[in-house]
Order: C-alpha cells, then sequence, then structure tokens
C-alpha cells in the first residue's frame, strides 16, 4: 500500500465513534486515528467500519452524527465494530446466515 | 428540449409501451406468450397473480395501466378470476388509450387467445405510432428513488449522490418521491423537522411508527443477509445511509400507491399497508416497491445498489447507480453510474449528482438505461390495504403551474 494515497478510514461526522472504511484492510496495516498509530488486528472490509476510540457494552453507536444501535461486547479502538458486538435499539436482526459467495464448503 | 408523448389528462411519456396485462396467475402464461412472440422492447409484461378480489391490486392496475409511459393495453383474463376486468377495461377505455380484453375461456383456450393476443399487439403497434410528440421539460418529470442491494458505500456515495441531483431536480420543477418507511426507522426525528408544516411533520414519525410495528410483527426488518456482509449492522444504520437519497429539499407530503402527487416538490411514498398486519411484508422485494412508485406516476427509477443489483422495470426506465467502486469493477455492464468513484477521491457527490441528472435527461430523450437494454422487465404485485392518506399529509394542493 503505497504512502499517498488517502487514509483507508472516513470519520462521516465529528461526533460519530465509528470510522466507516474506504479500503480494504489487512491485518497489520497502520491505522492512524485522531493522531494514534494502531495497528489493524483483522480484515476490514470496504463499507464496514471500525472504532474510533474504546467502546463497552451499553455505549451508543455514533455514525453520520446519530444513534446506529448500540455495543454488546468490549471494542477497542480500531477493531472492527459489526454483528458480533453490536445490535440495534429498534428491531433485532433476525435473517439467515449468508454463505457470502455462490458457494463455500 | 426533450421530446414526450401527450396524454389527454395532461401529463407526458417518456415512453410509449404497449403493456399485456394478465388478471390472474392462470392467465400469465398466455399473457407471457404474447409478449415473447411479439419480440418487441416496447412490449411489456404486467399483472396481479390473486384470485381474490383486492380495491390496492384494481387501483395499482388502473394507476399503471393509463401511467403517461403507456401506450397502449392488452388485457387477458381466464374469465373465471375475482378481478374486476371490466372496472379495469372502463379506466383504460376512458384514457383515450386503445384496449382489448381476451377472455381465455371464450377465446377456445391457450394457444387460439396467444395468437388473437399477438395480432391485437400488433394493431395497437400501429395505431400508436401516430401519438402525438409533445416538448417535455425537466418540470414534467416525476422521478423516484430505490435502494437495493445496499452495502456500507451505499450511504457514503450512490445514496447522497441521489440526494444531490434530488435537490436539483427540485429546484428546477420536478417532482421527486423517495419511499420505503420501513428503511426510514431511526431517521424520523431528523425527516420530521424538514415537513413543510408541523401536522405533516408528525404525519411523518407516525408512519415511520407504523412502519416499524409492521415489520416487528412480521419477525424480520428490511434487512437482507448482503447488507450485513456489506458492513451494515442495524436497521437504523441502513436507514441513515439510505434516507440520504432524500437529499436536502423540503418534504412537500406524503403519499400512498397510487397518489399522484399534488404539485412538485419532494413527496415521501407510505408503502406499509394500514390496519393490522395481515397480508405478510409490506413489500416483498425491490421491485414489490419499484411497481408502487410507478403507479404514483414515476417517470424513472434512480435504483442505488452497493452490491450489485440488476433489476429493471415494466413500463418506466431504471437507472442504476452503483456505490461500491469492487462492485462496479465486477459487474459494470449493469451499472448506469459508478458513484464508487467518491470513496476513491475520483470524484465529488456534486459532481456524480451532477451525472445522474444528465443521465435522466438522456434516458427521458429515448435513450435506453443499461437495464432497459438488457430487457429488465421486472413486475410484482400482491396483496394490500391502505387507507387514504388524512389531511395532513397534502398540504401543498396546488398542481404545478
Amino acid at each position: 500500500m503505497t504512502s499517498n494515497q488517502p487514509s483507508p478510514l472516513i470519520l462521516l461526522h465529528e461526533k460519530d465513534n465509528v470510522l466507516a472504511c474506504r479500503r480494504k484492510i489487512h491485518p497489520g496495516d497502520t491505522l492512524l486515528i485522531d493522531g494514534t498509530s494502531i495497528a489493524a488486528r483483522g480484515d476490514i472490509e470496504v463499507g464496514h467500519k471500525l472504532a474510533r476510540v474504546d467502546l463497552g457494552p451499553g455505549d451508543i453507536v455514533l455514525k453520520y452524527g446519530v444513534p446506529i444501535g448500540s455495543i454488546t461486547q468490549p471494542t477497542r479502538i480500531g477493531e472492527h465494530v459489526h454483528t458480533h458486538n453490536m445490535k440495534s435499539d429498534y428491531i433485532a436482526i433476525t435473517t439467515r446466515q449468508s454463505t457470502g459467495g455462490e458457494s463455500k464448503s | 428540449m426533450m421530446q414526450g408523448y401527450e396524454r389527454a389528462d395532461g401529463r407526458k411519456g417518456i415512453r410509449n409501451v404497449i403493456v399485456v396485462a394478465y388478471l390472474v396467475e392462470c392467465a400469465h402464461h398466455v399473457a407471457r406468450r404474447i409478449v415473447d412472440v411479439s419480440a418487441d422492447m416496447d412490449v411489456h409484461l404486467i399483472g396481479f397473480p390473486g384470485c381474490y378480489p383486492n380495491e390496492y391490486s384494481l387501483r395499482m392496475m388502473k394507476n399503471l395501466c393509463v401511467h403517461p409511459n403507456v401506450g397502449g393495453v392488452l388485457i387477458v383474463s381466464l374469465g373465471c378470476e375475482g378481478f374486476n376486468r371490466e372496472g379495469l377495461q372502463a379506466v383504460v377505455a376512458a384514457s383515450g388509450r386503445p384496449v382489448e380484453t381476451l377472455v381465455i375461456q371464450e377465446r377456445g383456450g391457450t394457444a387460439t387467445t396467444i395468437a388473437a393476443g399477438v395480432k391485437a399487439v400488433a394493431a395497437m403497434k400501429a395505431s400508436i405510432v401516430h401519438t402525438p410528440r409533445v416538448a417535455i421539460g425537466v418540470e414534467d418529470l416525476v422521478i423516484a428513488t430505490v435502494c437495493g442491494g445496499s452495502d456500507g458505500t451505499s450511504g457514503l456515495t450512490a445514496n447522497p449522490a441521489v440526494g444531490k441531483c434530488f435537490d436539483r431536480l427540485v429546484a428546477r420543477g420536478s417532482t421527486c418521491i423517495f419511499e420505503e418507511t420501513g428503511e426510514l426507522i431511526g431517521c424520523e426525528q431528523i425527516m420530521a423537522e424538514r415537513a413543510v408544516t408541523p401536522a405533516l411533520g408528525e404525519a411523518i414519525t407516525a408512519c415511520v411508527a407504523k412502519a416499524a410495528n409492521y415489520y416487528t410483527v412480521m419477525g424480520y426488518g428490511s434487512f437482507a443477509p448482503g447488507n450485513a456482509d456489506g458492513g451494515l449492522t442495524t436497521q437504523e444504520e441502513k436507514s441513515m445511509g439510505a434516507y440520504a437519497k432524500s437529499g436536502d429539499s423540503p418534504i412537500s407530503g406524503i403519499i400512498k400507491p397510487g397518489d399522484h402527487p399534488p404539485s412538485n416538490g419532494l413527496y415521501l411514498l407510505d408503502v406499509v399497508p394500514d390496519g393490522e398486519p395481515r397480508f405478510g411484508f409490506p413489500n416483498i422485494n425491490d421491485n414489490a416497491e419499484i411497481a408502487e412508485l410507478i403507479a404514483c406516476g414515476a417517470h424513472i427509477t434512480l435504483f442505488t445498489t452497493g452490491r450489485g443489483s440488476v433489476v429493471g422495470s415494466a413500463i418506466s426506465p431504471v437507472i442504476k447507480i452503483c456505490a461500491n467502486p469492487e462492485t462496479f469493477q465486477r459487474m459494470p455492464d449493469d451499472m448506469d453510474v459508478d458513484a464508487g468513484r467518491i470513496l476513491n477521491g475520483d470524484a465529488t457527490l456534486d459532481e456524480v449528482g451532477a451525472e445522474i441528472f444528465a443521465k435522466i435527461a438522456a434516458v427521458a430523450s429515448g435513450e435506453r438505461s443499461v437495464s432497459e437494454s438488457l430487457g429488465h422487465q421486472e413486475f410484482i404485485l400482491t396483496y394490500k390495504s391502505f387507507e387514504p392518506v388524512g389531511p395532513a399529509c397534502l398540504p401543498v394542493r396546488a398542481r404545478r403551474a
């Protein structure tokens, strides 16, 4: 990854506590979050989001400056924020497990 | 100046299609064969599968058959179904369009009805060649938007770019419609603040609450596995991304399926049925929403997608705007506009908004959208029930100048 590319992270609103990914992030990639360098711990795909600060159960997740759900598991800065550590505060997402492809063994 | 098709009700079309409409699933095959044998891009199939009568579906079919993009209608009935075929035929005839009804049980069965239908379509095609042409401007257009196969990029690129395009359209006198209150759960307060009157704001909040209740009873939100694969975690996160399609213009009113917006400006289409949940999911897929937008008069639907939807529609063209640059690389032949460039820093929201606006003008002038060229003419209609909108929903009643 060349250094002249824009940051893979987008802050959509100054109040937000998550950042959106504009490029795929690989383990070990250096992420610059509000001036702090953090090594990415896992794959994070385009369009997914990660924690801008350390978050704990019950914390409200802010994206676009508005609440989009709350945290269910301790989540450290730079970690992926998704269904494994976050839930809706409106309607529980009940859905079949996606396979993510045509076939997967 | 674009050239449209003049209709007796004062509206103007951007296409002049023949619609073949089946009135029960039992007539579907015959109707589809008539369309297939006619082998013409401007002969489209629509229909209603149910045998029990339903006011909503009758109203939908009437509105679709006299849509400004429709030049003539062939109705295909089995004969014993509950659909009010005489009522449908009367509405089309009153609009001045050529219309014919074929009843399979009276025509002698499948083969004879297909043969008669193909002949009827050819005769209609010949007669609508003479439909008067008329100058059509941006202020004559009704433009709708939906999203489908959304992911985390939808709310960053394609949806806000459509919002920019909507602002541009509303400023130039177009009528714009956004929809799916079930996908606006969580946005109701900020949306209500954009209403042109406080009473409309309250009506917006109430219709999102109705959607939340309906989806809770159904047990699923409007949230598919692909949404989660694409990085969306909750209904309200998806909602905020979807909401961006509406832009920043004031919201002029709430309409329901089949209502024509009474003025230019921005309208919210309430697609969630009224009363106790009865007929299942409000909209079983994206095309159910597109059909409702077209029944409200939409000439073109702007369809944003992150995961990569391929659908089009009968009657009105669909313009596909791809949010995700990786999806665009994978399936470029299905997309009209590449909004993923915004993510790479290669274009701004305003630039892509202007590009969508230019694409609308081209498609309204007769250029085929990608899904049209590929032959996509999806259509679906199911059971629902609605009460008419209340007085607070339409504070602006003046027809456009």
